[in-house]
């Protein structure tokens, strides 16, 4: 474990060192994340006009969808997809080779080798948006802690989901559009589940999990999940991190190697 | 323990079939064909702690695949592989410990970032204690003639290709792995950073008993650090034994290069044997193993020789020549079958 932690460490050293190279990238990270957010903010505001409350939601209450949506998104951008672009470059150029050769489980260098601080902006206003929207709610601190650890678990099917897809550029090579669809798929979890028609609520939740990245632990947040949704959250949680790893092993049995 | 051993290794692809073209590459979207390729057939052979084998073989031959099967990169389609004791496919850490592989055509050092911090990077993976990291960068840099304070410190891409692959060595090398799989380490070097990989991999075999395992196409590469080579064409293994046995084998004839006082005459030569080259008072002839004794006696005897070299003929015509028997025992294969 020791080993592992300090390996995590000069992964993200060396991947901070790399991205200080270019330093504009910090402003213009903070300029979208302002300006998503501010967008973000009118649209759900659109909703609440003239006393409007879709699904029941109270404005505060929609802030912690969006809240726990911006903080996901940050993840995403901070590590996920940058892991999972690197993974396609790794199989395309065959510098796999390198990261199979490793003593080390070649998924968590996969997954959490390349870390861009940038994405750290989206995770702040998260926060910040999540913490304003608690303190308008008066949520108890058993709620809060309840509701991150959902959050953290709603972080872990958003993952496995985004490996599971990375995982098929061992066969196709050229998937560089994953990001772009994962980022459509989160993008559902921006508001509410219940301000989607019954279809739509249903498909989000059975099919893809959408509900349980964001609708489910905001509602764990603001005290309100019921123990089933806990208990849905925490074994789609699992069946998906499950899935990820076991498609992965499955996967390299098919690896080729880039040819030299 | 030996450290590597390989018995009857196959390994098929299935790859696609596109006709070149739009038309093709419309049928290619729509209804794919593939084929089978037998990239490696068959092959056996076993290497011992702290040996040196060349691995020899045209391009597409298969040695890659070879040593992509041996460092477990590449599941084998039959046949077994043992490294130091360990099936390569399962990726335990025991035998990643004691392995690497340098490929002359990628790169594991970070592009953007000094040398130096891939190295630190591998010594957390490898769990190498920073100071024992630092003592093993210091003798590597050295043996390779890298400075610390210099290459390691600027970022890789401001590195010629030299010393590029000089950091890829002393990246692969920090945990000091007991078996090397080297695929063209000196590919697109110029000739002294050649002689430097090459110095190096003997120095570090000595000093450490490792067992390598070398492809190159640069012959050179091989006469200077291989005794045995082993070499494969179409994925078929044709050869595996000393250098000198396989020169005798695959050349028969042995370079007679004569230079004499007065001008050389082809005519005249052709009774030593065949001539070969003449140039003004020089000439090369190419002599039967068994006759070259007889043949240096007769020119010495009846022409005024200032300087005489017999040599086996160069190791790159012999693997040519290798290939060639072997296409031409196939194509007869092919005819007694049609």
């Amino acid at each position: 474990m020791r080993r592992y932690g300090k390996t995590l460490c000069r992964f993200w050293g060396v991947s901070v060192a790399a991205e200080m190279e270019y330093r504009a990238n910090f402003v213009i990270s903070c300029l979208t994340t302002v300006l998503t957010l501010g967008g973000a903010l009118f649209t759900v505001g659109l909703l609440f006009q003239n006393g409007h409350t879709p699904g029941g939601y109270s404005w505060p209450a929609a802030l912690t969808v969006l809240g726990v949506y911006t903080l996901l998104d940050g993840l995403q951008q901070t590590l996920l997809a940058p892991n999972r672009a690197a993974l396609t470059e790794h199989v395309r150029s065959g510098t796999l080779d390198f990261v199979l050769l490793k003593p080390m489980h070649a998924q968590f260098w996969l997954s959490l080798r390349r870390f861009s601080p940038w994405g750290l902006t989206d995770v702040a206003g998260g926060l910040a948006l999540v913490a304003y929207a608690g303190w308008c709610l008066g949520v108890s601190p058993r709620a809060a802690l309840t509701g991150g650890v959902a959050v953290l678990l709603g972080g872990v099917i958003l993952y496995a989901v985004g490996f599971l897809l990375a995982t098929l550029t061992i066969w196709f090579v050229k998937l560089y559009n994953i990001t772009i669809a994962m980022s459509a798929l989160l993008e559902a979890g921006r508001y509410p589940i219940q301000a989607y028609p019954a279809v739509y609520r249903a498909f989000f939740t059975a099919v893809l999990p959408v509900a349980f990245m964001t609708s489910v632990p905001a509602a764990a947040l603001r005290g309100e999940a019921g123990v089933w949704w806990l208990v849905g959250l925490a074994a789609v949680s699992g069946a998906t991190f499950g899935a990820s790893c076991l498609f992965w092993r499955f996967a390299l049995r098919f690896y080729t190697s880039a040819s030299s | 323990m030996r450290a590597v051993v390989v018995e009857k290794l196959s390994k098929t692809y299935r790859v696609a079939d596109k006709t070149p073209g739009l038309r093709g590459a419309v049928r290619h979207l729509v209804r794919r064909r593939h084929r089978v390729v037998p990239a490696v057939r068959e092959i056996s052979f076993s290497i011992e702690p702290g040996e040196v084998v060349g691995f020899l073989g045209a391009n597409g031959a298969g040695k890659t695949t070879v040593m992509k099967m041996l460092t477990g990169l590449v599941h084998p389609t039959s046949g077994t592989v043992r490294v130091v004791g360990h099936e390569p496919r399962r990726r335990r850490a025991a035998l990643l410990r004691q392995i690497t592989l340098v490929m002359g055509n990628k790169q594991q050092l970070v592009w953007d970032l000094p040398a130096g911090d891939t190295l630190r990077l591998n010594a957390a993976i490898y769990g190498i204690p920073d100071a024992e990291a630092r003592r093993r960068t210091d003798a590597l840099c050295g043996a390779l003639g890298l400075g610390r304070d210099q290459e390691l410190t600027q970022p890789v891409r401001k590195l010629s290709l030299g010393q590029r692959m000089k950091c890829e060595l002393v990246a692969a090398l920090l945990h000091h792995p007991k078996v090397l799989f080297l695929d063209e380490p000196t590919l697109g070097l110029d000739v002294n950073a050649q002689t430097a990989v090459r110095d190096f991999v003997r120095r570090y075999n000595a000093e450490h008993g490792a067992s390598v395992l070398l492809t190159s196409h640069y012959m050179a590469d091989i006469t200077a650090l291989c005794d045995r080579v082993i070499v494969i064409h179409r994925g078929r293994l044709h050869f595996d034994g000393r250098l000198d046995e396989l020169a005798a084998r695959f050349a028969p004839e042995r370079q007679v290069r004569v230079e004499l006082a007065d001008p050389a005459d082809a005519g005249v030569l052709s009774a030593y044997g065949a001539v070969e080259k003449v140039e003004g008072r020089a000439a090369t002839l190419r002599v039967a193993r068994d006759d070259v004794p007889g043949a240096v006696n007769r020119l010495l005897s009846r022409h005024r020789v200032v300087d005489l070299t017999v040599a086996d003929a160069p190791i790159d015509e012999v693997v040519e020549k290798l290939f060639a028997d072997a296409d031409a025992d196939a194509s007869a294969d092919a005819e007694r079958t049609a």
